[in-house]
């Protein structure tokens, strides 16, 4: 996803800045996100290049909260906004390139479960 | 916080479905374990009460937010469990798919008082064969049935673990935790040993003998 071609600058959503909006405003209306398939715990981290971009807003804030790893769920707390304004504005990120996924096993090993077991017993 | 640096192996996410009926515990049951505060809106959001906090003063609201309970554990510097309580609510089903796709497993939660609460969270965990284990809350002054007896009223196969747990205590909670990891491995080494088709034969009760109210 990071060769997606950069997307024309008009279409970004514009922002209002009053902060009493309908939620899926800050989207530009938009309730479907760019990728499919992100998982509400995928883990998600920002391009270096990302914090002098030319965001604002909610993009700008899961930029900065991106510096170490996030997943939806972590950016939608912070935010308080709705999983499914943050899931679009994220995909948006993404595919500019100013977020990436965090590579994850596609299945976990036996291993890691057994790991998993012996974390949360000794929590 | 955790010590998760910028050259460490970036961190392995896991996710546990906390399932069960409205009002069984699921939030206190995140909350007891959880390094967080337990809770993400999701919504269909057509409208948004503006500077009010008594929204029953709101005529015609339209707007549905869902709580979810969302607790993050970090397990150590590269995997991070995070636990999300999914929506009691029958018309939230919708949900659940998105929150349970990739899932390590499930616990559900039961409150004797009002077992068939959790048939549509054993429904869904068998129909897509997610590893799960019932928890069964104990809540104070609660009358006190025998776990067999829980695994009678819910209907559940011999195999799956129930367990008893009190949704308050941090230590129970991790137990509970624990209990479906190994439900997990246990699925995992039997899906692919010599006790498998056996397994099979024994199969899950039909959703059928199941009867909703």
């Amino acid at each position: 996803m990071t060769d997606d071609k950069w997307p024309h600058a008009g279409h970004r959503p514009r922002y209002d800045e009053d902060p009493v909006v309908r939620p899926f405003m800050l989207t530009g209306g938009r309730t479907r996100p760019v990728h499919d398939g992100l998982r509400i715990e995928t883990q998600l981290v920002a391009a270096p290049a990302a914090l002098s971009a030319p965001l604002r807003f909610e993009s700008r804030r899961i930029v900065e909260l991106c510096q170490r790893s996030k997943s939806l769920a972590d950016l939608s707390a912070a935010l308080m906004a709705p999983l499914g304004v943050v899931r679009v504005i994220v995909g948006d990120l993404l595919t500019e390139g100013y977020l990436r996924i965090e590579e994850q096993p596609d299945q976990l090993s036996t291993s890691l479960i057994e790991r998993i077991r012996d974390r949360v017993r000794a929590l | 916080m955790s010590a998760l640096s910028d050259t460490a192996a970036p961190p392995i996410a896991v996710k546990i479905v906390i399932s069960g009926g409205f009002g069984v515990g699921k939030t206190t049951f995140v909350g007891a374990i959880s390094e967080i505060e337990p809770l993400v809106t999701e919504a269909e959001l057509t409208e948004r009460s503006i500077g009010v906090d008594d929204t029953s003063a709101v005529s015609g609201k339209t707007t549905t937010t869902v709580a979810l309970d969302f607790g993050r554990i970090t397990l150590d510097d590269t995997l991070l469990l995070y636990l999300f309580g999914t929506p009691g609510q029958d018309r939230f089903a919708f949900l659940w798919d998105d929150l349970v796709d990739g899932a390590l497993g499930a616990v559900v939660l039961v409150d004797t008082r009002r077992v068939e609460d959790s048939f549509p969270a054993i429904d869904y965990f068998e129909e897509n064969e997610i590893p799960f284990i019932v928890a069964v809350n104990r809540f104070d002054g609660g009358q006190r049935f025998g776990l067999a007896e829980v695994r009678d009223a819910l209907g559940v196969d011999a195999t799956v673990p129930i367990v008893e747990c009190d949704a308050r205590q941090r230590e129970s909670v991790k137990d509970v935790l624990a209990a479906l990891t190994e439900e997990v491995l246990t699925r995992r080494l039997g899906a692919s040993g010599p006790g498998a088709v056996a397994r099979r034969e024994q199969g899950p009760t039909s959703p059928a003998s199941r009867r909703h109210p």
